[in-house]
């Protein structure tokens, strides 16, 4: 059935003959079907119908509706007529299926006649074992087979053999087989069967299909079970903070609008510049959650009106999960406690909510304090041009600022820490073996990685990132069509080098002097094609990611203080890329120029899936020219922006009709590639 | 000898080709040259089919092999006549050569043998099995031969050492998949191993060299072992493939003693019989089947071939003498143990006959280079093969019936120069009875000492020798170590010496069975002496299966293409 030529297709004339009778067959069915015929001989017409071809769905309809008029006349007292109506159903898809052995139709037809309560299980499973001889990997009857032992209640132990002897002794290049094994396990796991505690079953499993990988490696098979162990030993099931702004034990410095007087003082402790008396609270987790609520996590603090705060999920999806959660607390500068250090105490889950979308809790409780300065303004706020150029100070690399901006993890509190740690560990040394193999190098690079966010000790993190990056550039030039999944893999791998430490961060990080000396992460240069990392520098406010090779901006919607972004010099093609700044209402300066926006590929596939030009139309209105749609959907939301650069080096219609569209959806603007705008 | 029955004569006395032997390589002869209309007499001094490829039973294997060994005393030969001058050629005597030399047969069970000893069928020169992708089962097809045997699968094959484990020999995917003693790594190796010799096969088949990798030239002229040495396989691995799947006997690594270094060139080929048999018939478990009722049912089926196409057999009917034309020394033809004089062409014989030297002093040049192929040669390097029959109760793996078990060089002892055969041969075979099994050993040696030595520490791995004096007083710790060898009964030793076929123009002999596992050298130099004798007459070219007789036999393996 697999990687067999099809056989050629019989003669015209055969085949014409074939058609035509087939035709006759069909109207006579459709007539009878439409009059609701149900003879004998109508029936035997569908049957006749339906060995032709099985793919006749209405003929299979019409079968229902006919056994349900024929048990409908006979005595339900007898079983024997009951069974003498089933069975000829059973004796139809038989046919068809000799015909063709993956008809939807037959099977499904064949677990209808079966739910009317048809009990020859036995043998429903030595059918099965014959199409499943005729066809390992016939999914249809592996399907079918999970139906009828669901029936039979036979235990999925003796169904776990059943796979094994499939793999072992049949082939172990059957998909099905394997991801039979997946379901069983995971039923077995979740439902704590003896001997299938999740340590023992995944350590076992491993075991098992390194034979199938180390014998071939080029066998899909095997490789995708494998990744769904690694999966299942990967993945922590219980959700975890792993960062948050302002971090445990930091000191903020809030202010109002304008020039915050201060510059001496200001390069210990990061500064917030806030138009509305608000600041955002940032709590960032490991995988997406929801119920992130003021219910579930409680703010202790002196600054007021903060006791119903309203939690955000930052995501582009519209839905209650994601990562990233934003708060927006109240401060006020007039208040008398300015100059005054007010402590802000944030728990989470003592009141249990927080869930994971595997349905896991939040592990412990756990609280996290801050310290919040509140200065006045002095002077007014500064409209000079961003250059991205100069005004740049070094980062004191003395200085031990960074330790309190960086927060450090929380210990890992999942039941299966060590286990996992154990299992990845094993699973490292065996795979260094396979290294002259691209999946062996792909599996080994995850490996590390996965192995690597499991280090606690700051000794050794941050040991095996070179290795990482350089298998990713090995596989690069190994299978160059994936080239950009490597690429990604590998700007991951390098984000989180470059965020492993202090040290290594701190040479990134500068202080611009002309706007209150912010801080600013400047990773340009870095044939970046992806963002990552991201928990890492939540406190930033300034991003410098140009001449990098980025394709969208997605990850960047986390850092809710960024208020420059240049992304000039990337690889962004459209507006939809751009859609999570949507979520950075601080941002005031953002540079695009140099992309291929617009260019060479105007029909982006991304917007079919999340945005609807046409429903869009309406609410720009007639004001904004409707071919500037996509760019409206993300510029509207980015109210504070002053300046912008776009229009250069990408192929936008630049002219006073986009310019002018500009200015009407963002009525702050000051800055337009570089040109003041008139007042 | 065996006396000869009174026998009517044979009618006409005039053939193509005479040819005296049963054995594999006689039987195609016979069956391809009357299958292209010559017409050919057959004979065999024996009363059964198959002369030294016999299966036969443990008394009438115990007579042949005595009679045909040195040991025996010779034949009580009637003082030779003189040359009859009567007609217009003179006859030349015959003399028999032994084959086997220290040949020890004992027997520990002999009631229940003796009980059963019509239910063996035990072969003459096992052990030895067919490859699915065998010359001789191509053969078979093309003679239509393969109508009149069954084969069944070897359901395992194993490598064993002198620690007594059996390890499977992983020879395909799924056995390299479930194996237990191979590393990861070492599967990897192994695997990726088998890939380049069939994606070598490929490139070489399709002639498409633009994807495919290809084995360079340079390494297909190099040594075999050299080749896997340089391809990184660890030693474990390269002895599976040299001893286990290329089949080679002699220690590879050792070039004192190797008197046969393979080329990869070779290696390579071997590979793919065993590759390409291991896929040849869907309803064979592996690469190996073995005919139902012995080895001896392959030079019959060629014998039933041959009478088919109008081939005349007489059994129990030796020759006597050679006729040779007086004036020029030619061929004849022969005389008949019933006296009868008997003409052809050409002559074809079992390797035991040959001329006596007494008889050839008095012979002209002519007539001597007539015979050249009939002396006996001095033969340069003297090997042999030594060959053991074991009759045991109980199976040396258990679950396992019918299986190959290769010693690979210097596994059993450090001066075993050469890889030991076994092969364990099961009732569903219809070579013993039911609880029993038959095994074969062999290996090739210089002396029999030699061979009889590494014969005897194979077994004493495999089996338990019965002793007579600790049999009746049984101590239960010593049983209980060796509880699961299975217990010998009957037990046959002897070693055959290895004699090469001769083409002679109008007199040839045939080779003995050889030293290897299967038929394809033997089925070799009989379609090369076809080939000498009928020039480039297509073999069998007729035959081509008209009769497709698809009975379906369980676990029976139906070759047919």
């Amino acid at each position: 059935m697999h990687g067999r030529p099809r056989k050629a297709a019989s003669k015209p004339e055969a085949s014409a003959a074939k058609a035509l009778k087939l035709r006759s067959v069909q109207s006579q069915f459709m007539s009878n079907h439409h009059r609701k015929i149900y003879t004998q001989e109508a029936i035997q017409l569908s049957a006749k119908l339906l060995a032709i071809n099985p793919e006749a769905y209405t003929a299979w309809n019409y079968r229902k509706l006919a056994v349900e008029d024929n048990l409908s006349r006979i005595d339900d007292s007898d079983p024997s007529l009951v069974n003498s109506i089933l069975n000829e159903e059973l004796e139809v898809v038989a046919i068809a299926l000799r015909r063709n052995l993956k008809s939807y139709g037959a099977w499904y037809h064949r677990k209808w006649v079966l739910s009317k309560g048809h009990s020859s299980l036995e043998k429903e499973l030595q059918l099965l074992n014959k199409y499943q001889k005729l066809d390992l990997r016939n999914f249809h009857a592996w399907n079918y087979r999970r139906f009828v032992l669901e029936l039979t209640k036979t235990p999925q132990q003796d169904e776990l053999h059943y796979t094994t002897d499939m793999i072992n002794d049949v082939s172990f290049s059957n998909y099905s087989a394997w991801h039979n094994r997946s379901e069983l396990l995971s039923s077995l796991v979740a439902k704590k069967a003896d001997g299938f505690m999740p340590k023992e079953t995944i350590r076992r499993e491993l075991d098992y299909v390194h034979n199938a990988i180390f014998t071939d490696e080029d066998d899909q098979s095997a490789w995708f079970y494998y990744l769904w162990l690694l999966d299942q030993t990967v993945k922590m099931e219980t959700p975890l903070r792993t960062s948050s702004w302002p971090s445990d034990g930091s000191i903020i410095i809030l202010s109002g609008p304008g020039c915050f007087n201060g510059s001496s003082s200001s390069s210990k402790f990061t500064t917030f510049c806030s138009e509305s008396g608000s600041f955002p609270l940032i709590l960032y987790f490991d995988q997406a959650v929801s119920g992130v609520s003021s219910s579930t996590v409680t703010i202790d603090s002196e600054l007021q009106g903060n006791q119903d705060l309203v939690w955000e999920p930052v995501s582009d999806k519209n839905s209650q999960l994601s990562c990233v959660w934003v708060a927006r607390l109240k401060f006020d500068s007039a208040e008398p406690c300015f100059r005054k250090e007010n402590k802000v105490k944030v728990s989470l889950g003592k009141s249990q909510g927080i869930v994971s979308s595997r349905g896991c809790y939040l592990s412990a409780p756990y609280e996290f304090v801050f310290t919040v300065h509140i200065h006045d303004t002095v002077g007014e706020p500064q409209e000079g041009i961003v250059l991205w150029t100069d005004g740049f100070d070094n980062w004191d690399a003395q200085s031990k600022d960074l330790n309190s901006l960086i927060t450090s993890d929380q210990l890992n509190a999942d039941t299966g820490f060590e286990w996992r740690k154990q299992a990845i560990k094993i699973e490292i040394e065996c795979f260094r073996d396979l290294h002259d193999s691209k999946f062996g190098k792909l599996i080994l690079a995850r490996l590390l990685m996965a192995e690597e966010t499991m280090i606690s000790d700051d000794a050794v993190k941050g040991v095996h990132y070179n290795e990482i990056l350089q298998l990713y550039k090995d596989l690069m030039a190994l299978n160059s069509s994936h080239d950009q999944y490597y690429k990604d893999e590998h700007s991951v791998a390098l984000l989180h080098k470059v965020t492993s430490s202090t040290e290594s961060l701190s040479r990134r990080l500068f202080l611009y002097r002309n706007m209150n000396n912010i801080v600013c992460l400047r990773l340009n240069n870095l044939t970046l094609s992806r963002i990552a990392a991201v928990e890492k520098f939540l406190f930033v406010q300034m991003l410098d990611l140009s001449h990098n090779e980025l394709h969208s901006a997605e990850g960047l919607e986390a850092m809710q203080l960024l208020c420059c972004l240049n992304l000039c010099h990337n690889r962004i093609r459209s507006f939809s890329a751009l859609d999570s700044l949507r979520h950075l209402k601080q941002l005031r300066v953002l540079d695009v120029s140099h992309n291929d926006m617009g260019g060479k590929h105007p029909v982006d596939t991304t917007r079919y899936l999340c945005s609807r030009p046409l429903s869009n139309s309406a609410e720009i209105g007639r004001q904004v020219p409707c071919k500037y749609w996509d760019a409206y959907l993300v510029l509207r939301d980015l109210k504070k922006l002053k300046q912008l650069d776009i229009i250069r080096g990408n192929d936008l219609i630049a002219g006073e009709e986009f310019s002018s569209f500009v200015r009407q959806v963002l009525p702050k603007l000051v800055w337009l590639d570089g040109h003041k705008l008139a007042s | 000898m065996i006396d000869i029955p009174p026998y009517p004569p044979l009618d006409p006395s005039n053939y193509d080709l005479i040819i005296v032997g049963t054995g594999v390589s006689e039987s195609v002869l016979a069956a391809a040259a009357s299958s292209s209309g010559s017409s050919v007499l057959h004979l065999d001094p024996n009363p059964f089919y198959g002369s030294h490829f016999a299966s036969l039973s443990l008394p009438d294997l115990t007579s042949f092999l005595h009679s045909n060994s040195f040991s025996s005393p010779p034949p009580p030969s009637s003082p030779p006549l003189p040359p009859s001058n009567n007609h217009d050629f003179i006859s030349v005597d015959l003399v028999n050569r032994s084959l086997y030399s220290s040949v020890e047969i004992s027997s520990f069970e002999s009631e229940i043998l003796e009980e059963h000893s019509r239910r063996f069928n035990v072969d003459l020169c096992g052990p030895r099995v067919v490859f699915c992708a065998d010359e001789s089962i191509n053969l078979m097809l093309k003679s239509g031969a393969n109508n009149y045997v069954e084969f069944k699968s070897i359901d395992a094959s194993f490598v064993g050492d002198s620690s007594g484990e059996l390890r499977n020999v992983p020879d395909s995917r799924a056995a390299i998949f479930k194996d237990k003693s191979l590393t990861l790594l070492e599967k990897n190796q192994l695997m990726k191993f088998f890939k380049l010799v069939q994606s070598h096969l490929a490139s070489s088949t399709e002639n498409d060299d633009t994807t495919t990798v290809k084995i360079s030239e340079e390494d297909m002229e190099s040594p075999f072992v050299d080749f896997l040495t340089k391809m990184r396989l660890p030693p474990k691995i390269k002895s599976i493939i040299l001893y286990a799947i290329a089949m080679l006997d002699y220690d590879q690594d050792n070039m004192e003693t190797c008197r046969h270094l393979l080329k990869t060139k070779e290696g390579i080929d071997r590979m793919a019989l065993y590759i390409i048999s291991m896929g040849r018939f869907s309803n064979a478990l592996g690469a190996l089947i073995y005919p139902i009722y012995g080895q001896g049912e392959l030079p019959q089926a060629f014998c039933r071939r041959a009478a088919v196409k109008g081939c005349i057999y007489v059994l129990r009917m030796p020759i006597t003498a050679l006729l040779l034309d007086k004036e020029t020394g030619g061929y004849k033809g022969v005389r008949l143990a019933s006296g009868q004089e008997i003409f052809s062409q050409k002559l074809i014989l079992d390797p035991c006959v040959t001329v006596g030297l007494e008889s050839l002093s008095s012979l002209t040049d002519q007539q001597n280079e007539t015979l050249s192929v009939l002396v006996p040669k001095a033969l340069i390097n003297k090997e042999k093969v030594s060959r053991g029959i074991c009759v045991i109760r109980g199976s040396v793996k258990a679950d396992v019936s019918n299986a190959l078990i290769v010693y690979p060089p210097k596994s059993l002892f450090p001066e075993q120069l050469t890889a030991i055969r076994v092969m364990q041969l099961g009732s569903g075979l219809a070579v013993c009875p039911a609880d029993m099994h038959v095994l074969y050993l062999s290996t090739l040696c210089d002396n029999d000492d030699q061979g009889i030595k590494s014969l005897l520490s194979a077994m004493s791995n495999l089996i338990r020798l019965p002793d007579p004096e600790n049999h009746q007083s049984d101590s239960v710790v010593e049983n209980d170590t060796c509880e699961a060898k299975p217990i010998l009964l009957w037990r046959a030793l002897y070693v055959q010496e290895l004699v090469k076929g001769e083409y002679g123009g109008t007199i040839s002999s045939m080779p003995s069975p050889d030293g290897n596992l299967n038929y394809n050298e033997i089925v070799e130099s009989a379609l090369k002496l076809y080939e000498q004798l009928m020039g480039s007459e297509e073999l069998f070219k007729e035959e081509t299966s008209v009769e497709n007789t698809t009975e379906e036999n369980d676990g029976g393996v139906d070759i047919e293409d």
